[in-house]
């Protein structure tokens, strides 16, 4: 999507590839074309804006991710990626069940909030039982419990120059050379808006559990699972990320995922 | 261009009677561009395709993949014995050892686990977020190719001549399997029986299913389709649909190419080439030559 710098992590990154690439024989001749800022693959990931477009133009604003019932759910939901953040501030807040934890809503906003569980969860709810898609492969059904995203944008009164929220989360989910990566991930207004997206703090009728990403997370009904960070501290409003990170709008994205997580 | 040659090829049979054997217009340039636009779209899909399964290579029946409790049909994956790590592959519980292609493989003393090996992945080394890059973009042309070749065989009438199956063909079909099995080829404008059902199948079943399939595996279009995955079983069950028509496609492509090594690969070449196809001697195939007319 956006432009970005082959920044020192992306040198990193595309050697770490390119050096496990070395070890493969065979039908490796499109791979350096193929890594991140490569001109046959920024060529080809033309066809990811193709894809969001026509998605968007397709699905709108709010049209509804399937819903399940009860029935769906079979088991408890699979975690992946960060299950136990081992960073201090995260455990700090752990031990003390989350009672110091709050969420900053800042950029470019009007009112900048900083709301704690108790007045997060003192806001009207949506609950909600629908599938997770990892961009993996595999599925699970669950029932989320949260704050419409919606309604804490309202309350912060949203600039018109922003374009796109961005999810600051307290787990590391790599280490560089130059410290510690937080996860983080951004979407647009119009899924920020969406009534299926929540700020969740219940899973299967229970508290968020740790490994799914206590003390809160996001669900984008109509994306991938990497578009759903867990252990959300603050929601920043932006008009562009290309300057964050690696400047793709999230952790996954920074290493070759589509920043549109809709397929 | 094509009009000219149009016309030199309904000259064909007729002039066929004087010369021993006859150079026909058999393919449009419509039909030849999306063939091969096909051969390169799917080349790259089944190889990024395969990288994407590699993420999590196992395919289950259902809404969702099964942690708790157990749905999956095939797997395929690599596990500890006492000579050392072995790949398998495991289709509805039953176990086979595939050592070295399937589970287990790479250069002798450097194997690694992974589902399919790298020789046939895009890329080589394991990377999802590359291989969706690729499988997309030629999601994108394989259906934009399967749409303008609809609508030109549509309107030069290669759907209606040449692909249609009429009851003659049906008559035909056990006599086709026959000379099929004998390696015994037509040389004719018409395709036989089993090339309509073959090429029918693939650009009518096939690929429509592939392109749904891989629609229903896409959160954003189940808002928009939502009916789609209950149709089709379920999540799950639509991404095991998908990989199998790939199997499909894969045969398919096997029986393609050794139809056409067995039939002359010059001649069928040339004919997807250029569209010019050198048709049998009337005396062996004169029914068939009277009714292509």
């Amino acid at each position: 999507m956006a432009k970005f710098e082959i920044s020192r992590r992306k040198f990193l990154t595309g050697a770490g590839l390119g050096a496990s690439g070395i070890m493969l024989s065979g039908c490796d001749a499109f791979d350096s074309q193929l890594s991140i800022g490569g001109g046959l693959r920024s060529f080809l990931e033309n066809a990811n804006g193709l894809t969001y477009r026509a998605q968007r133009l397709l699905a709108g604003r709010d049209a509804l991710a399937p819903e399940f019932s009860e029935a769906d759910i079979r088991q408890p939901q699979r975690p992946n990626g960060v299950t136990a953040p081992d960073d201090d501030v995260y455990k700090g807040l752990l031990a003390n069940n989350f009672a110091d934890w709050r969420l900053e809503v800042s950029g470019l906003v009007e009112k900048p909030l900083s709301l704690s569980r108790e007045q997060l969860q003192n806001m009207p709810s949506r609950t909600q039982i629908t599938r997770h898609d990892c961009v993996e492969g595999w599925s699970c059904i669950a029932k989320w419990t949260g704050t419409p995203l919606s309604l804490v944008l309202d309350q912060a009164v949203v600039k018109p120059q922003a374009r796109y929220v961005m999810f600051h989360c307290l787990d590391t989910i790599d280490r560089s050379l130059s410290g510690d990566i937080k996860y983080y991930g951004t979407i647009d207004l119009i899924d920020a808006r969406h009534p299926q997206t929540i700020l969740a703090y219940g899973l299967n009728g229970k508290p968020l559990p740790v490994e799914n990403g206590a003390p809160l997370r996001v669900r984008v009904e109509r994306q991938l699972g990497y578009k759903m960070p867990k252990y959300l501290y603050k929601i920043e409003l932006v008009d562009g990320f290309a300057t964050v990170g690696g400047g793709r709008g999230g952790y996954w994205e920074d290493n070759g995922y589509d920043w549109y997580g809709g397929i | 261009m094509e009009s000219v040659a149009r016309s030199q090829s309904a000259a064909g049979p007729g002039a066929s009677a004087s010369n021993e054997k006859t150079l026909i217009y058999r393919q449009s340039r419509w039909t030849r561009l999306t063939h091969w636009l096909w051969a390169i779209s799917l080349f790259f899909m089944l190889l990024s395709g395969l990288q994407i399964f590699n993420a999590r290579p196992q395919l289950y029946i259902g809404k969702q993949s099964g942690f708790e409790y157990n749905n999956t049909i095939f797997a395929i994956g690599a596990e500890n014995t006492n000579t050392g790590p072995r790949g398998y592959t495991e289709i509805f519980g039953k176990r086979f050892d595939t050592t070295g292609v399937l589970g287990w493989s790479g250069p002798a003393g450097q194997e690694t686990s992974r589902a399919f090996p790298s020789w046939a992945t895009i890329p080589s080394y394991y990377d999802l977020g590359t291989a969706r890059v690729v499988h997309f973009f030629f999601a994108w042309i394989l259906t934009t190719t399967l749409i303008v070749w609809l609508v030109a065989s549509t309107v030069n009438g290669h759907l209606r001549r040449d692909l249609a199956p009429r009851l003659d063909d049906l008559k035909r079909l056990p006599q086709d399997i026959i000379d099929h099995a004998k390696l015994k080829f037509h040389h004719t404008r018409e395709y036989n029986t089993l090339q309509k059902m073959a090429y029918g199948g693939v650009l009518f079943v096939l690929l429509p299913l592939m392109i749904i399939t891989g629609l229903a595996m896409s959160p954003s279009m189940n808002s928009v389709l939502p009916f789609l995955n209950d149709l089709l079983g379920g999540r799950q069950t639509a991404r095991t649909i998908h990989f199998t028509v790939m199997v499909l496609l894969v045969a398919f492509f096997v029986v393609h190419i050794l139809m056409i090594l067995a039939a002359g690969p010059i001649n069928e070449l040339r004919s997807i080439i250029t569209g010019w196809y050198r048709t049998d001697p009337p005396a062996h195939d004169d029914k068939t030559a009277e009714r292509s007319v």
